[in-house]
């Protein structure tokens, strides 16, 4: 071979190389979508508004965050679970008081208060996966104002929070079964006979929206995973999806998904109201607890193929549907069939004492969605969208009622598809749990965005994707980086609510509030010492405080300004405490001066153009 | 010279006319709506505050934008360059201009019923003045608050004069004042008083004639 012919061989095969190498092997999808048209869809000017509220759950950061749409701007953090330094949530005596022992939570499921099956923007309510506790936070000002729990008799409370259609209850179903009542010792191995799950009911206050436990219902030790209530056809039924049927205690990843089915709960939440009333409940830890075995007609069974990870009533209340995430459909079951079959006991016999609805009695149909199928959301026009989180894809399908022709070929109900980055878990449509969806976005909340954004080292952010579905096919707005982690959301039109933004003078009870300098003291009690301090622009009075080192000092601040966006905070040195205190609001902290010496405090919210001369000391003697 | 002196003599003798004892009465009523009507606003106006800063002045009292709370804003503002709280209570104006407004009120029932040419003289010089000296004591209000700073401010700003009617910058504010509905109709009440005069005097001369 000559020498020029090896260059031109060898030339030849290098350019081959890199020619593939640059090239994206085979299936990889396009990362950028570069039509800048789409971005006008939601381009929300600066000064403008969004239109709706996107609250998310914040995952393990134990927090909610407000995010707008269309822009998905993070707005604000409502923290729930988890001290927020930012806000002062978890420095002063009530919110510490309100978080208990605890200092984290596990978000997954906001839910909105319902009056007649719509949104009325009351209260939102969370759940707190980790430590069994459910929060309310109020929408008149965007605060957590109760949390509830640990729940008694009920373990890892993922199954939440599914409001009924006039708020009467929160639903909440146990994740993990445990020895019950809670506290008691069993050995693992003895899981299928000494360890429950339970189903409760959380009675809300119509009027103050105080939460209490109002029933539960012991069931087998399955987990219990997604669930969704009723309404319409439905209404006074809730629904909840399980794995783990198996009863399995160890390497679940296997023992829990040999079974081709897993069960479904169906609660009538009225029948266990009655039973409660009707005495036929006993006391379990101080909670009315039912024994399905015993009162018939509360809880029935109804297999769903392949590990089900979740089950929601779309929003005429007949059509439910539930996916079996190792299996590529979704099933769709007609609740007037499920109603009769249980009047005609049309059931496969029974569970411990519960009823198993025979599934083909009920089922409408198996939608060949996509690989991995999770959750489904409604858009009241008679579509269904379904989270594929093997796929990473949201797949768009028809409801029922369905033509012969459909029925024969449900695959051409599935009517369109899109890509999502990547591995969808939730996805929300605005008012998919109502009687009227907003039916305009939808936001897929994706597990991971390796690759999607800039670098940040190796713990990654989430992602989280705007899609329009106002259209036959969806299309990709937007895609914003959602702080971890974000399970679930609901969407609330703006103007549903008018939050204050300040606390009117006139609401404030708090005794120790003050609001004229005059008022302002620092009384000394034994090594107890008692300030009532005022703050302004630029100022807090008193600003000295004179103590003796082991003294406990209690400050009750009032921010007298009734001007929105007047927020002051009282950071003190070197005492790891930082409360921040709004408009009109009234705080308490409480806390050892433990050595002498003399610790600046400051605000710690800018105020003003003199905000840097908010300061004082405290003064602690030997 | 005489002549015409002792002509015009003769016709400020003379009772009003009927004409000019409606358009008084009228006036009269348009002077009590004025009493209760606001007479002028202030407003501030500042990017962070886009919406306004207004205080409504009264013959009796002030009343602030946002419930009464922008009275407050204004004041916990104006501390940082010294200025004094604005209280209704240092307004001695807002005591006596009610009584004032309603002696004139009397006056001119009093011409309605039995009023000659010169009571109605007498009254449109007596409110003018009054009108006259009003505005210039709320001037002189806005001087002195735009004037006596607190020397130990934590803000020092040149003494001012605050505009009393249009608008200027101060500082990052926009300061706008301006009459409203009140000021109009006292303006509308000295109007009526000049057509009783006018159509009086009018038909008084005819007679002469």
């Amino acid at each position: 071979m000559s020498t020029r012919v090896t260059v031109l061989v060898g030339g030849s095969l290098a350019a081959a190389l890199m020619v593939t190498a640059g090239c994206n092997p085979p299936g990889s999808t396009k990362a950028a979508n570069s039509d800048t048209s789409v971005a006008a869809k939601s381009f929300v000017a600066p000064g403008a508004k969004d239109e709706y509220y996107l609250f998310y759950s914040g995952g393990h950061s134990g927090q909610v965050y407000v995010a707008g749409l269309p822009s998905m701007r993070h707005i604000s953090t409502i923290p729930v679970f988890a001290p927020y330094p930012a806000t002062g949530y978890g420095f002063d005596v009530e919110s510490k008081s309100m978080m208990g022992k605890f200092t984290w939570g596990d978000v997954h499921h906001p839910g909105l208060s319902q009056s007649d099956g719509k949104y009325d923007g009351r209260w939102l309510f969370v759940n707190d996966n980790a430590n069994n506790r459910i929060a309310r936070i109020d929408l008149r000002d965007f605060k957590t104002r109760q949390i509830l729990g640990p729940i008694p008799n009920s373990s890892g409370n993922h199954g939440s929070s599914f409001v009924t259609e006039n708020s009467e209850y929160v639903l909440v179903a146990s994740r993990f079964s445990v020895p019950l009542p809670k506290g008691r010792y069993a050995d693992p191995s003895t899981y299928k006979t000494e360890y429950n799950g339970m189903v409760s009911g959380i009675k809300v206050d119509q009027k103050t929206g105080e939460m209490s436990v109002g029933w539960q219902v012991l069931t087998p030790p399955f987990n219990w995973d997604l669930g969704s209530t009723g309404k319409g056809p439905s209404s006074g039924w809730a629904f909840w999806t399980s794995y783990n049927s198996e009863m399995a205690h160890e390497t679940l990843e296997a023992t829990a998904t040999q079974g081709e089915r897993d069960y479904a709960a169906i609660v009538n939440w009225r029948a266990a109201e009655q039973a409660v009333k009707d005495g036929k409940a006993t006391l379990m830890d101080g909670v009315p607890v039912i024994d399905p075995a015993k009162v018939p007609g509360v809880i029935y069974f109804l297999p769903v193929p392949k590990s089900p990870h979740g089950i929601d009533t779309d929003p005429s209340g007949r059509w439910i549907a539930a996916s079996g995430k190792l299996q590529p459909v979704t099933s769709v079951f007609d609740f007037e069939k499920i109603q009769k079959a249980i009047a005609a006991k049309t059931f496969d016999g029974d569970v411990r004492g519960i009823p198993v609805i025979k599934p083909e009695a009920v089922l409408e149909g198996e939608v060949p969605v996509g690989l991995g199928p999770l959750h489904t959301q409604y858009d009241g026009k008679g579509n269904a969208y379904t989270s594929l989180y093997v796929e990473s894809a949201v797949a768009k399908w028809t409801l029922p009622p369905w033509t012969d022709a459909q029925k024969k070929d449900l695959n051409t109900i599935v009517i369109d598809k899109i890509p999502v980055h990547f591995n969808i878990g939730h996805l929300v449509v605005g008012g998919s749990d109502t009687k009227e969806p907003y039916g305009r976005y939808l936001v897929a909340m994706n597990k991971l965005s390796k690759g999607r954004h800039v670098s940040v080292g190796p713990s990654q952010p989430e992602s989280s994707q705007l899609i329009d579905i106002s259209g036959n096919k969806m299309s990709m707005l937007y895609e914003a980086y959602t702080e971890p982690e974000p399970h679930f959301a609901q969407i609330l039109k703006v103007d549903t609510i008018a939050p204050i933004e300040v606390y009117p003078k006139a609401e404030n009870t708090d005794s120790n509030a003050v609001w004229e300098a005059s008022q302002a003291s620092v009384t000394r009690n034994g090594n107890k010492v008692e300030v009532k301090m005022m703050a302004i622009r630029s100022r807090f009075v008193p600003d000295k405080i004179e103590a003796r080192a082991g003294d406990e000092i209690t400050i009750h601040v009032t921010n007298v300004e009734q001007t929105t966006d007047m927020i002051h905070g009282l950071g003190i040195i070197e005492h790891d405490m930082n409360v921040v205190v709004d408009p009109g609001e009234t705080k308490t902290v409480k806390f050892k001066a433990a050595k002498a010496g003399v610790f600046p405090f400051y605000c710690t919210n800018f105020c003003s153009a003199l905000h840097q001369e908010m300061q004082g000391y405290l003064a602690v003697k030997p | 010279m005489n002549a015409r002196l002792s002509a015009m003599h003769r016709i400020l003798d003379r009772p009003v006319n009927f004409a000019g004892r409606g358009l008084l009465l009228v006036g009269i009523i348009v002077l009590l709506a004025g009493a209760a009507l606001p007479l002028w606003r202030i407003s501030l106006v500042a990017p962070q505050y886009a919406e306004g800063l207004t205080l409504d002045m009264y013959a009796y009292q002030i009343v602030a934008g946002n419930a009464g709370q922008d009275l407050a804003e204004i004041n916990t503002l104006n501390h940082y360059i010294g200025m004094k709280p604005i209280v209704q209570a240092d307004f001695l104006e807002m005591k006596v201009m009610p009584f004032a407004l309603g002696v004139f009120a009397l006056l001119g029932l009093r011409a309605v019923v039995v009023g000659r040419i010169m009571g109605l003289v007498d009254l449109a010089v007596l409110f003018s003045y009054f009108g006259a000296f009003s505005l210039a004591s709320f001037a002189y209000r806005l001087y002195s608050y735009g004037h006596h700073l607190d020397p130990h401010a934590p803000m020092k700003i040149t003494p001012f004069m605050p505009v009393v009617i249009g608008s200027q910058q101060i500082a990052n504010f926009v300061q706008t004042s301006l009459p409203l509905a009140g000021t109009f109709c006292m303006a509308g009440f000295v109007l009526l008083l000049v057509a009783a005069l006018w159509t009086s005097i009018r038909e008084a001369r005819r007679d002469q004639r």
